[in-house]
């Protein structure tokens, strides 16, 4: 085992871990915000039961989010010092905008919204969980935008005197596309996983009879919302693919398992590799499609894995440009797939809430409850993607991985982290879960009784 | 604006956020090691948490805001100082995730087992940074190892020395009064009044490891050796606050007593970073290996795009931050609502 590799694990398996939470509180936020909103306008109590019962979930998952994030901002100089010496001038700018920006704007309303039900006036307190909503998107333009530069630099220059990277065009940092597409990609891929959740747990209650007319109104607004945003989240998935054929085509060949420069391009629907994970077997290919795809007619040149790897080979100097296929291939098929479920069974939600819950599609409910893990796994296999379709660069063309370790960390003080991390993390995910689930389950009539604060002598020891 | 005007502006700028995140947090640390000594009962506990439980989360960004202002503008002192610390800083970071997860979750259930387990999780969470965090200031000044290429090269082992570990125990004890005296003036009743008492004993311990520490640092090391008068002043200043911070607290002024241990921790982190300036990273092999705001930091460039966005944004922050202060401003009383 070498610092890198254990220093990789550590990195992939905190940031994985992280965005287990990110994308519903990306997401959720806004739902809440639609419930107060219409509770202030209408003084309906029914919404700000709604706002209080999701919100209760939204809390339990958002202190998740904080302090997994505040693991990977040290990361980058613990065990990246290389990486960080190298990107500082560009890369730490936006992380710096996401702080200032975005992370004092959700950490101080969230604060105002969760203590402020009974002391600030009602429009103030709307407005707090809209900031809320409205930071935690700000933070995922500009931790994107930080992204978006590693998988394809723009505005910068290389110091010959020092070897570093120094920005030179904070627009072309702050108006990349790729960064635009990224956020278009993951704020709808939010969306899509609140409003999975949010449906999930409606349909539980739902299908056991329990308040229904609660439930039937976060089941609508999720079925709505889901619907819309899978659909965006595959339309914007799209135009990312193209423009990744551009940008970084070993990335999009590597996602597509195509070795040899073709035109037409065959899709590939299937394929088997060998243990290396570099090598294919055995494939199922469907001719044309691929170019189809790309370009909307039969015809079109796709660069292919090994013509790639020969031109880098020139440019780059000799070495093993090629991430693993296996996994790039498989997690984008994965990704997509769920993608394409998810359009359907949110179809089939909106479907149920407009038609007034037919019953002979309505005994279906009861299965609805499992469709909250979809979100979870497209959102891990899009990121998976994204992070190792780049190897072996951490910043494409500029720097490899292997050459961002920190150069002082030896292989046994990782590996205790690591594992001191994937301790805590799994117990942690076993808390979350299981306060999810009880306040899922728990339902809205249940919430006040539980949250006031009265000392356990006098309630007695019952969970 | 010159290049080097830049890099002390920035070195000021970041000074900056390392106090108030150390002002601010300070007290938030101290409440709460003493949760579990002040609290006699599940309600009273819940009290004590409430006085921070608007603010902490805000507190803490001041520390994120600190590092991604250090990685934008001198990255080479955030990649030396986090990877150098590495360890320390694990241990830091599981006590910041304990710490956050358990203000959020103590209540969540109402097993008095569950809930006592997370107001020891908070202690923890709370006394670890406390004492991290002073004995990561004190290696900062006395210098560590760090090689030619900017490369800490000390381990662990090396940060536990008996300087560093005095203060260590210091900010401790500092954070601890300075906390107690707010969690006096942000409850009533018997909270009030132990967290007054425990202030009150608190103190002659802050002030006599402070001063320890700074005569441990003349005798035992050289961090003193080219000592300039404003550092002495810097320095007086501290100790005359945590004194003068002991007479208001018998008289009851607490008020008064929460500014002067305010101000020991401001003076103190100044007089950290003016003993450094212009240094970063104070090599202890060479003092040409040292990291300085020149060789430290990022260009021009970038330092003016920070400026620009620093001069915008913090002014707005503190300025919704301190009213978010100012909205719960009130006690926490036997009849507040202890909704949440
Ligand atoms: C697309 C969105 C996204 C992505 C890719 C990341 N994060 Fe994140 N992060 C958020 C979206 C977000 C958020 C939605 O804003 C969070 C989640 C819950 C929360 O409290 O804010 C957050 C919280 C959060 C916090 C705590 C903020 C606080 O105390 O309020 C830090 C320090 C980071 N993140 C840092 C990072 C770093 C260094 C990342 C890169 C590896 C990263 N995040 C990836
Ligand atoms: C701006 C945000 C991000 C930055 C700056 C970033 C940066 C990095 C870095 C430094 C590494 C380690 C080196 C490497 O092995 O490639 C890495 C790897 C990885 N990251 Fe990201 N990452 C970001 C967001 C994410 C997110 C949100 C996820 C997913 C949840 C993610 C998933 C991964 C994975 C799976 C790896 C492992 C790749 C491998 O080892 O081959 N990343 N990324
Ligand atoms: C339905 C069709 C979809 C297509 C065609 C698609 C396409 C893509 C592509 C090409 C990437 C890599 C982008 C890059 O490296 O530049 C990507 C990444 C990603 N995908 Fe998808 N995707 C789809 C569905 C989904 C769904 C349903 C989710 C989650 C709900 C999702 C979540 C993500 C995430 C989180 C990333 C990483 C961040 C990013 O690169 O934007 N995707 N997707």
């Amino acid at each position: 085992m070498d610092p890198v590799i254990l220093s990789r694990w550590q990195f992939a398996l905190t940031t994985i871990y992280h965005f287990f939470f990110v994308p519903l509180t990306l997401g959720l936020g806004w739902f809440i915000v639609i419930w107060e909103t219409i509770y202030v306008r209408t003084g309906n109590e029914v919404y700000k039961r709604l706002a209080k019962f999701w919100g209760k979930l939204f809390l339990i998952n958002f202190a998740m989010g904080v302090v997994t994030g505040i693991v990977l901002e040290f990361q980058f100089g613990m065990n990246w010092s290389g990486f960080s010496r190298f990107v500082g001038d560009v890369f730490g700018v936006p992380l710096a905008l996401d702080s200032l920006l975005a992370f004092f704007l959700e950490s101080v309303f969230l604060g105002i919204w969760i203590f402020g039900w009974e002391t600030v006036p009602k429009r103030l307190h709307l407005a707090s969980i809209f900031l809320v909503a409205l930071g935690s998107n700000i933070s995922a333009f500009w931790i994107l935008t930080a992204n978006a530069w590693m998988q394809g630099p723009v505005g910068y220059m290389i110091n010959e005197a020092t070897g570093r990277a120094e920005l030179m065009d904070f627009a072309a940092l702050a108006f990349n596309p790729r960064a635009w597409l990224f956020f278009w990609h993951t704020i709808s891929a939010g969306f899509t996983t609140a409003a999975f959740f949010v449906l999930g747990i409606s349909a539980y209650h739902l299908a056991r009879n329990q308040n229904v007319d609660f439930f039937r109104r976060s089941f609508r607004l999720a079925a709505t919302i889901g619907l819309i945003a899978a659909v965006v989240v595959g339309v914007a998935g799209h135009v990312q693919g193209t423009y990744l054929l551009e940008v970084q085509p070993m990335a999009a060949a590597a996602s597509e398992a195509l070795w040899d420069t073709a035109d037409p391009a065959p899709f590939t629907v299937v394929a088997i590799f060998d243990s290396t994970g570099k090598r294919e077997t055995w494939s199922l290919q469907i001719p044309k499609a691929l170019s189809l795809l790309y370009f909307f007619r039969p015809e079109g040149e796709v660069p292919g894995i090994n013509q790639i790897q020969a031109e880098y080979e020139t440019l780059y100097g000799p070495g093993d440009y090629v991430p693993l296929v296996a996994l790039t291939f498989w997690t984008f098929r994965i990704m997509v797939g769920l993608g394409l479920l998810m359009i359907t069974l949110g179809a089939y939600a909106l479907f149920l809430a407009v038609r007034n819950w037919p019953s002979k599609w309505a005994r279906w409910l009861k299965w609805i409850i499992w469709v909250i893990p979809l979100p979870y796994l497209a959102n891990t296999a899009g990121w998976v993607l994204t992070e190792t379709g780049r190897q072996p660069w951490i910043v494409q063309g500029l720097l490899k991985t292997v050459d961002a370790v920190s150069p002082n960390l030896e292989a046994g003080t990782v590996l205790l982290s690591l594992i001191v991390f994937v301790l805590i993390y799994a117990v942690l995910i076993a808390i979350d879960v299981y306060l999810l689930a009880k306040y899922s389950k728990a339902g809205p009539d249940a919430e006040k009784q539980e949250s006031v604060d009265v000392a356990p002598s006098v309630v007695g020891a019952q969970g | 604006m010159s290049t080097e005007f830049l890099q002390t502006l920035w070195f000021i700028l970041i000074a900056f956020l390392w106090i108030g995140f150390f002002f601010l947090e300070g007290f938030d640390y101290g409440v709460g090691i003493l949760l579990p000594f002040l609290g006699r009962d599940d309600q009273e506990r819940r009290r004590i948490i409430n006085t921070i439980g608007p603010f902490w989360d805000g507190n803490e960004v001041w520390l994120i805001t600190a590092g991604a202002a250090m990685f934008a503008t001198f990255p080479n002192w955030y990649a030396t100082l986090f990877s150098g610390f590495y360890l320390a800083l694990v241990l830091m970071l599981l006590a910041l995730i304990v710490r956050g997860v358990a203000f959020e979750f103590r209540s969540k259930d109402r097993r008095p087992t569950w809930r006592r387990t997370w107001d020891w999780m908070i202690f923890i969470g709370s006394l670890v940074p406390a004492i991290l965090w002073g004995i990561a200031m004190g290696n900062l000044i006395r210098g560590v190892p760090i090689d030619a290429s900017m490369n800490y090269v000390g381990g662990f082992s090396n940060l536990l020395n008996p300087f560093a570990l005095l203060c260590g125990l210091s900010s401790l004890l500092i954070f601890a009064t300075h906390g107690a005296i707010f969690l006096s003036l942000k409850s009533e009743e018997d909270i009030e009044a132990r967290a007054s008492a425990t202030a009150k004993r608190l103190w002659p311990f802050a002030l006599t490891s402070y001063i320890i520490t700074v005569v441990v640092g003349f005798l035992a090391t050289n961090i003193f050796d080219q000592i300039t008068v404003i550092q002495i002043v810097l320095l007086l200043i501290t100790g005359a606050a945590l004194a003068t911070a002991g007479w208001l607290i018998s008289r009851l002024r607490n008020k008064e007593a929460f500014i002067t241990t305010g101000v020991s921790i401001v003076f103190s982190t100044i007089a950290l970073f003016a003993s450094l300036y212009p240094r970063v990273m104070i090599s202890s092999l060479n003092p040409d290996w040292s990291l300085t705001i020149y060789n430290a930091s990022s260009s021009s460039y970038s330092l003016k795009v920070m400026s620009i966005i620093a001069l915008i944004f913090v002014p707005i922050v503190l300025l919704y931050q301190g009213w978010s202060y100012y909205i719960f401003r009130e006690r926490i009383g036997r009849e507040s609502k202890l909704e949440y």
